[in-house]
C-alpha cells in the first residue's frame, strides 16, 4: 500500500519560502494568490494490509521522523 | 545487433574517420557498447584531441613538482614532508544547463580529484564569468548567478571544505555561456600521494558510492559540443549532487588510504564508468574486467551502454591487494557506504566489460587512451583583433575622476563580493586566516609554521584584445597576488576556456594564449602541474572571450607574516612599487566609462615582474609591510581606495606623480597622450604594480630593498584621517569620505538583486 | 586534564574543529566519539560540533538524534554533565528534546558566513562562567538554519528562567533587528536547558580561539568549562 504524508508548518510558524514565492507571484501578476505555504511530501510503500494499520504506521512515522511537532504538523493519505 | 550509420555516429559526435580509426584499433565493427565507449573517451572533454599538442608546450617539471598533469591533480612540494596538491576544472556548459545542479557538482568532482590522490582538501576557489547584471540579459544572468553561488555553496558548505575565495566578472560576451571554474587545494604527505592506477593481476576491483542512473548520459560529448537553441532539452543529462555521499566517501577513502591495503582510485567523473575504468588499467600497465551485473543501479533495466556512460555523481573505483578485501569492506560499513565488488585486474591491457557473464566490450585500453585522435588543427589570426586594437582617446569626453571612481566602484566586477561570499562557508576547518575578500585566499598548514596562499585570474577582455599577452597578464596577475599575501609562488594550474576549435580563429586564439602562458610561466619559475581546457563555449556562433582562468599557489614560510589588502593602522606610510605608463586599453575604465572594449592591454616585463614577486616575498617574510594590494582592474585610484576599505574607516591622503607616457620610455606601446592625465594615471591598468603600507620607521628599509631589487619605489602618501584624498601632480582629484565610497561598493551587488528583487 | 568527547555524525565537519580548539589550543584532552558508539569514553564534557549531519536531509539534526550515542548523552546531560551543540549541535540538541525549540531557515533563506556579536546574557552556565554579564563577543556564524524559534509559551518560559545565554547584538551590545542575522526570535543565539548543565547556539566558538583567525573571543566559553569543571570536580562517566 501507498501512505502519503504532507507536512507542513503550522500556521503560527513564520514561513520565508512561502512569503518569498508568494512575493514572486505577485510581481508575476499574481494577484489572485493569498497566501503560500511551502511544505514537504512524503510517499511511503508500506507492507500493511488495511488502509487504517497504513494510517496507523505513517502517523507513527511522522511523528518521530518526518514532523517536528514543535514547528511542524502533517496530514496523511492512504491508497 | 544495432546497426551504425552515420545518424548515430553523429549523435555520438564521431565523425566518419574517427569512426574508422575505431574499426581499425579493434579489427572489427564495434558493438554499441563500444561505440558509446570510444564516443565518451574520444569526446574532446576526455581526449584534448584539439589542444594536446599546444599543451605540451607547457613548462610542467620543477624542483618542487611532485606530480605534473596526467594524474587526477597535481602536487607540489611545500616542506616540512607535505605536498599541496591542487587543480582546477570547469563546470561551464552543465552550469549553463542548471545553474544550481551545474556548479555543485562542478565542486564536487573538483573536490573528488584532490582526495583520490590522497589529499585531505582543505580550500576550495572559483572564478566565474557572467553576463551583464542589467540589460536585456540581465534577469538571466541574476538568475544564474543566484544559482550558481547557492550550488556552490550548498555542495562546499555541505562537506566542510572553505571556499576561501575567487573572482567574479560580468561581461556580456559571457552571457549564453557563463563560465565556472573551480579550483581546490588538499594537503597530503609528499610520499603518500595516491596514483589512479589499477595493477597486479587478480587484484579486485570496488565500486563505492551512489547508485548509478541513467543521468549525465553523454555528459562529456554534451560539454564537447555548442549550444542551441534545443539545449534546454538536454536538461536530462544533467547530474544532482549529493555532498552528503561525498563526505562520506573522502573520509572513507582517506581512512582506507592510511591502510595500505589500496593499490589505486579514481572516480567516476566524465564519462564515469567508462574513463576510470580503461584509464586506471592504462596507468598501471594492466586491464580491467568487470560485470555490469555487479554495478549498484537506481533504476531498472539499464543496460550495459547505459551503466557505461552514465555520468552518476559521487563514484569511485578502486583497487585492493587480494586478501584485504575484509579490510576494506570493514572501513566502508563504518561510513554506511556500500562497497561493491564489480571485477578485478588483468594481465592483457584490455578493458573488458561483461553483462552476466557475456563480453559486451573487448577494448585495448591503449585505444582509448594513447590512440585518441590528436588535431592539428589550422589556425588564422582573426580579422577583429586589427580593428579592436585601434583606440582613438582624443574622441572621448572623461567625466571627472570622482565621478568615475564612483561608477567604478558600482561596477560588479570591481565591487565587493560580499553578497556571493558571505553565502559560502570560508571559515571552516579554521585556517583561514586571510577572510574572503580581503586578498589572496591563505589558508595555514596547522602543524607547521607555513601556510599556504591561492589566487585565480583571468582577464577575458584583455586576452579578446590580444590573447597572447593577456594570457602572460593572467599568471602574472595570479602570482603577484599570492606574493601580495606575502608568498612564493610554487606552481600553477590553468583551465583554459574557448569557443569552437574547429573555427581557426578560435584556435588562433587558444595558440597564442597557450604559448603566452608557457612563456610567463618560464619567466616566474612557476610550472603547469595540470588543468583543464573548456572548449565549445559558444551559443548560436558567438564565442565567449578566450578566457585562460589561472590559479598559482604559493607558500608563506611563515604563517604569521601573511599579509592582506587592507590599511592596518592611521599614520602609515603608503608606497607604489611599479611604474605606471597610463595604459588604458581594455581596461574596466573604458568598459564601464565609455562602453568601449579597445585598445592594447598593458605591456608586461617579465623580468620586472619577477623582482616585484621576489622583493614582495622578501619585504614581507622580514616582516616590513603592513598591507599590500595589487593594482588591476579600475587601476590606481580603485586600488587605493579597496586598501581603505574594510579597515573601519582607515584614510588616506595621496599624492601621484602623473603615468609616464609608455612612449617616452621604450619604443612602442599604448599611449594616452591628448587625453585627461589625472584620467590615465588614475584608472590606467599597467602591470607590475603593487601599493602596500609600511610603519614610518621601515620605511626607508623598503626603500632600499627595493633599490637593490631593481624594483622602482615612490612613497605616495599616509594611511589615516576619515577621507579618501588623491591628488595628481599636486591637484586635488578625489576628495570623499572613506564610509561613502565605501557604501557604493560594498553593496552595489546586492542592489542588483534587491532592485530587481522576485 | 579535562576530557573534552566530541561526537562525530556522518556529515559533521567541524569535529575537526572544536578537537583542534580543546587539544591544541586549551591543551586539554580530546577524544572523538562516533555516533555509533554507546559510550562517551569517560567524556567531562561532551561537544555535538556543526556540520551537516546526515546531509541535513529531512530536517537540520532530525536523523542524527537517533543515534546510538545520543542516549548516552542524554544520560550524561541527565547526570549533570556539561553538554555544549555548537550550530548543527544545537539543531540536534533541539531535535533530541534536550533544549527547547527548532531552527527554521534564515529570515533571507541564504546561507550566512560571517563574524557576528553576540551578547552573553547569563554566566551560571558551565560554559560561560568567566564570561561577565553583558559581555560582547565577536564569533562567526556559518548557517543557512539558525532562524530560532519557540512557542509564545516556550519563549516566556526562557525568558524568565534567564535561559536565554546568547543574543545577536550589534558592536555596542544593543539587541537590534539589524544586528539579528537570520530572524531569530528575540535574537536568540544560544539557550541552556533547566538545569543549565546542556547549551547550544549557533555562532562557531571553536572558529573564534586564535588571533590569526580574525578573533578569540570564543576561547571564553572553553576556558569556562575548564574552570568550572576544575571547581566542582568533573563527572566522569563510563
Amino acid at each position: 500500500m501507498k501512505a502519503r504524508v504532507f507536512v507542513t508548518l503550522k500556521p503560527s510558524v513564520f514561513d520565508p519560502q512561502g512569503q518569498t514565492i508568494v512575493e514572486a507571484l505577485h510581481s508575476m501578476g499574481y494577484a489572485g494568490v493569498g497566501d503560500v505555504r511551502q511544505g514537504k511530501y512524503f510517499e511511503l510503500e508500506v507492507s500493511s494490509t488495511s488502509a487504517e494499520q497504513a494510517r496507523a504506521l505513517a502517523s507513527e512515522v511522522a511523528d518521530k521522523l518526518l514532523a517536528n511537532p514543535v514547528i511542524e504538523s502533517y496530514r496523511i493519505e492512504v491508497e | 545487433m544495432t546497426h551504425i550509420d552515420p545518424a548515430l555516429l553523429e549523435r555520438h559526435g564521431l565523425s566518419p574517420d574517427e569512426y574508422e580509426r575505431i574499426v581499425a584499433a579493434l579489427g572489427r565493427a564495434p558493438s554499441i557498447t563500444e561505440l558509446g565507449i570510444f564516443s565518451v573517451m574520444w569526446s574532446e572533454h576526455c581526449s584534448y584531441k584539439s589542444s594536446r599538442i599546444h599543451l605540451r608546450k607547457l613548462p610542467t617539471t620543477g624542483p618542487r613538482v611532485l606530480q605534473g598533469p596526467g594524474e587526477n591533480a597535481g602536487a607540489v612540494d611545500i616542506g616540512d614532508g607535505l605536498a599541496a596538491v591542487f587543480k582546477i576544472e570547469s563546470h561551464n556548459h552543465p552550469s549553463f544547463i542548471e545553474p544550481y545542479q551545474g556548479a555543485a557538482t562542478g565542486v564536487g568532482g573538483i573536490i573528488r580529484d584532490i582526495f583520490t590522490m590522497g589529499a585531505r582538501p582543505i580550500a576550495l576557489m572559483n572564478s566565474l564569468r557572467f553576463g551583464a547584471m542589467d540589460g536585456p540579459e540581465g534577469a538571466r544572468t541574476r538568475r544564474t548567478v543566484e544559482g550558481v553561488v547557492a550550488g556552490i555553496a550548498g555542495y562546499g558548505n555541505s562537506i566542510g571544505i572553505p571556499t576561501i575565495g575567487g573572482e567574479i566578472a560580468f561581461e556580456p560576451a559571457y552571457a549564453g555561456n557563463p563560465l565556472v571554474n573551480v579550483l581546490c587545494l588538499g594537503i597530503a604527505p609528499a610520499d603518500g600521494l595516491v596514483k589512479g592506477q589499477a595493477s597486479g593481476v587478480g587484484n579486485p576491483v570496488y565500486y563505492v558510492g551512489s547508485k548509478t542512473g541513467r543521468d549525465g548520459i553523454h555528459g562529456a560529448t554534451m560539454a564537447s559540443a555548442e549550444f542551441d537553441e534545443n539545449s534546454a532539452e538536454k536538461r536530462p543529462a544533467v547530474q544532482v549532487g549529493d555532498p552528503f555521499m561525498e563526505k562520506l566517501l573522502l573520509e572513507a577513502c582517506l581512512e582506507l588510504m592510511r591502510t595500505d591495503a589500496l593499490v589505486g582510485v579514481q572516480d567516476m567523473g566524465a564519462a564515469g564508468l567508462t574513463c576510470s575504468t580503461c584509464e586506471m588499467g592504462a596507468r598501471g600497465g594492466s586491464g580491467i574486467e568487470i560485470d555490469v551485473m555487479h554495478v549498484p543501479q537506481r533504476e531498472s533495466g539499464m543496460t550495459p551502454y547505459e551503466i557505461m556512460l552514465s555520468e552518476s555523481q559521487e563514484r569511485m573505483l578502486l583497487a585492493v591487494k587480494k586478501g584485504r578485501e575484509a579490510e576494506v569492506e570493514r572501513i566502508f560499513d563504518k561510513w554506511d557506504l556500500h562497497a561493491a565488488r564489480v571485477g578485478e585486474v588483468t594481465g592483457d591491457n584490455y578493458m573488458r566489460v561483461r553483462d552476466h557473464g557475456i563480453v559486451v566490450a573487448e577494448i585495448p585500453n591503449s585505444a582509448l587512451v594513447d590512440e585518441a585522435p590528436v588535431y592539428n588543427r589550422p589556425t588564422a589570426r582573426p580579422a577583429y583583433i586589427d580593428e579592436v586594437r585601434a583606440l582613438d582617446l582624443s574622441r572621448l569626453t572623461p567625466p571627472s575622476p570622482s565621478d568615475a571612481l564612483l561608477a567604478l566602484l558600482a561596477s560588479p566586477t570591481i565591487a565587493s563580493k560580499r553578497w556571493v561570499y558571505r553565502q559560502y562557508d570560508h571559515m571552516v576547518r579554521t585556517n583561514t586566516i586571510v577572510l574572503a575578500g580581503m586578498g589572496a585566499g591563505a589558508v595555514r598548514v596547522k602543524e607547521t609554521k607555513r601556510a599556504l596562499a591561492l589566487s585565480v585570474d583571468g582577464n577575458g577582455r584583455y586576452c579578446y584584445l590580444d590573447p597572447r599577452r593577456g594570457a602572460m597578464l593572467a599568471l602574472a596577475e595570479a602570482a603577484r597576488n599570492v606574493a601580495c599575501a606575502g608568498a612564493l609562488p610554487v606552481g600553477a594550474t590553468n583551465c583554459l576556456n574557448f569557443g569552437n576549435p574547429e573555427r581557426p580563429e578560435i584556435m588562433w586564439q587558444f595558440v597564442e594564449v597557450v604559448e603566452g602562458l608557457a612563456e610567463a610561466c618560464r619567466a616566474l619559475d612557476i610550472p603547469i602541474t595540470g588543468g583543464n581546457v573548456s572548449l565549445y563555449n559558444e551559443t548560436d556562433g558567438a564565442a565567449i572571450y578566450p578566457t585562460p582562468v589561472v590559479g598559482v599557489v604559493g607558500v608563506i614560510e611563515d604563517a604569521r607574516h601573511v599579509l592582506s589588502r587592507v590599511f592596518r593602522a592611521g599614520g602609515d606610510d603608503i608606497v607604489l612599487l611599479g611604474t605606471g605608463f597610463g595604459e588604458l586599453g581594455g581596461s574596466e575604465y573604458l568598459k564601464v566609462v565609455h562602453d568601449l572594449v579597445r585598445g592594447e592591454p598593458p605591456a608586461l616585463d617579465l623580468g620586472r615582474e619577477r623582482a616585484l614577486i621576489a622583493l614582495l616575498g622578501r619585504a614581507a617574510s622580514g616582516s616590513l609591510l603592513c598591507s599590500a594590494h595589487d593594482a588591476s582592474d579600475g587601476g590606481l585610484a580603485v586600488t587605493l581606495a579597496e586598501c581603505a576599505f574594510e579597515t573601519g574607516g582607515i584614510g588616506l591622503d595621496v599624492d601621484l606623480p602623473p603615468d609616464r607616457d609608455l612612449r617616452a620610455s621604450r619604443e612602442a606601446g599604448p599611449v594616452s597622450r591628448g587625453f585627461s592625465p589625472a584620467i590615465a594615471t588614475l584608472f590606467g591598468e599597467s602591470a607590475s604594480r603593487v601599493v602596500v603600507s609600511v610603519r614610518p620607521q621601515d620605511r626607508a628599509t623598503l626603500l632600499q630593498m627595493a633599490a637593490d631589487a631593481g624594483v622602482p619605489a615612490a612613497v605616495i602618501g599616509r594611511t589615516g584621517g576619515p577621507r579618501l584624498t588623491v591628488r595628481v601632480g599636486g591637484d586635488v582629484v578625489v576628495d570623499a569620505a572613506v564610509g561613502q565610497m565605501e557604501q557604493v561598493w560594498a553593496t552595489a551587488i546586492e542592489r542588483y538583486f534587491a532592485r530587481h528583487a522576485a | 586534564m579535562i576530557k573534552f568527547s566530541i561526537v562525530v555524525f556522518p556529515g559533521s565537519n567541524c569535529d575537526h574543529d572544536a578537537y583542534h580548539a580543546a587539544k591544541h589550543v586549551l591543551g586539554q584532552e580530546a577524544e572523538f566519539v562516533w555516533h555509533k558508539e554507546t559510550s562517551l569514553h569517560g567524556a567531562d564534557v561532551v561537544v555535538l560540533p556543526g556540520g551537516f549531519s546526515h546531509g541535513d536531509y529531512l530536517r537540520t539534526g532530525a536523523i542524527a538524534r537517533f543515534s546510538p550515542v545520543m542516549s548516552a548523552v542524554a544520560e550524561f546531560a541527565r547526570a549533570g554533565g556539561p553538554v555544549l551543540g555548537i550550530c548543527n549541535g544545537f539543531q540536534i540538541l533541539c531535535e533530541a528534546g534536550l533544549l527547547p525549540g527548532a531552527m527554521l531557515r534564515n529570515r533571507d533563506l541564504k546561507f550566512h558566513c560571517e563574524h557576528v556579536s553576540i551578547r552573553v546574557e547569563q554566566t551560571d552556565t558551565p560554559f560561560t562562567s568567566r564570561a561577565s554579564r553583558g559581555q560582547v563577543l565577536r564569533i562567526p556564524i556559518a548557517h543557512g538554519e539558525g532562524n530560532y524559534y519557540a512557542e509564545p509559551d516556550v519563549l516566556a518560559s526562557l525568558e524568565s528562567s534567564g535561559r536565554v545565554v546568547f543574543r545577536y547584538c550589534d558592536a555596542r551590545g544593543q539587541v537590534t533587528e539589524a544586528a539579528n542575522p537570520n530572524g531569530s526570535l528575540h535574537g536568540i543565539a544560544g539557550i541552556c536547558n533547566e538545569r543549565r548543565n546542556v547549551v547550544g547556539l549557533m555562532p562557531h566558538p571553536e572558529r573564534a580561539c586564535e588571533r590569526p583567525l580574525g578573533s578569540a573571543d570564543g576561547l571564553v566559553l572553553f576556558e569556562s568549562v575548564v574552570s568550572s569543571l576544575a571547581s566542582h570536580g568533573a563527572l566522569r562517566t563510563a
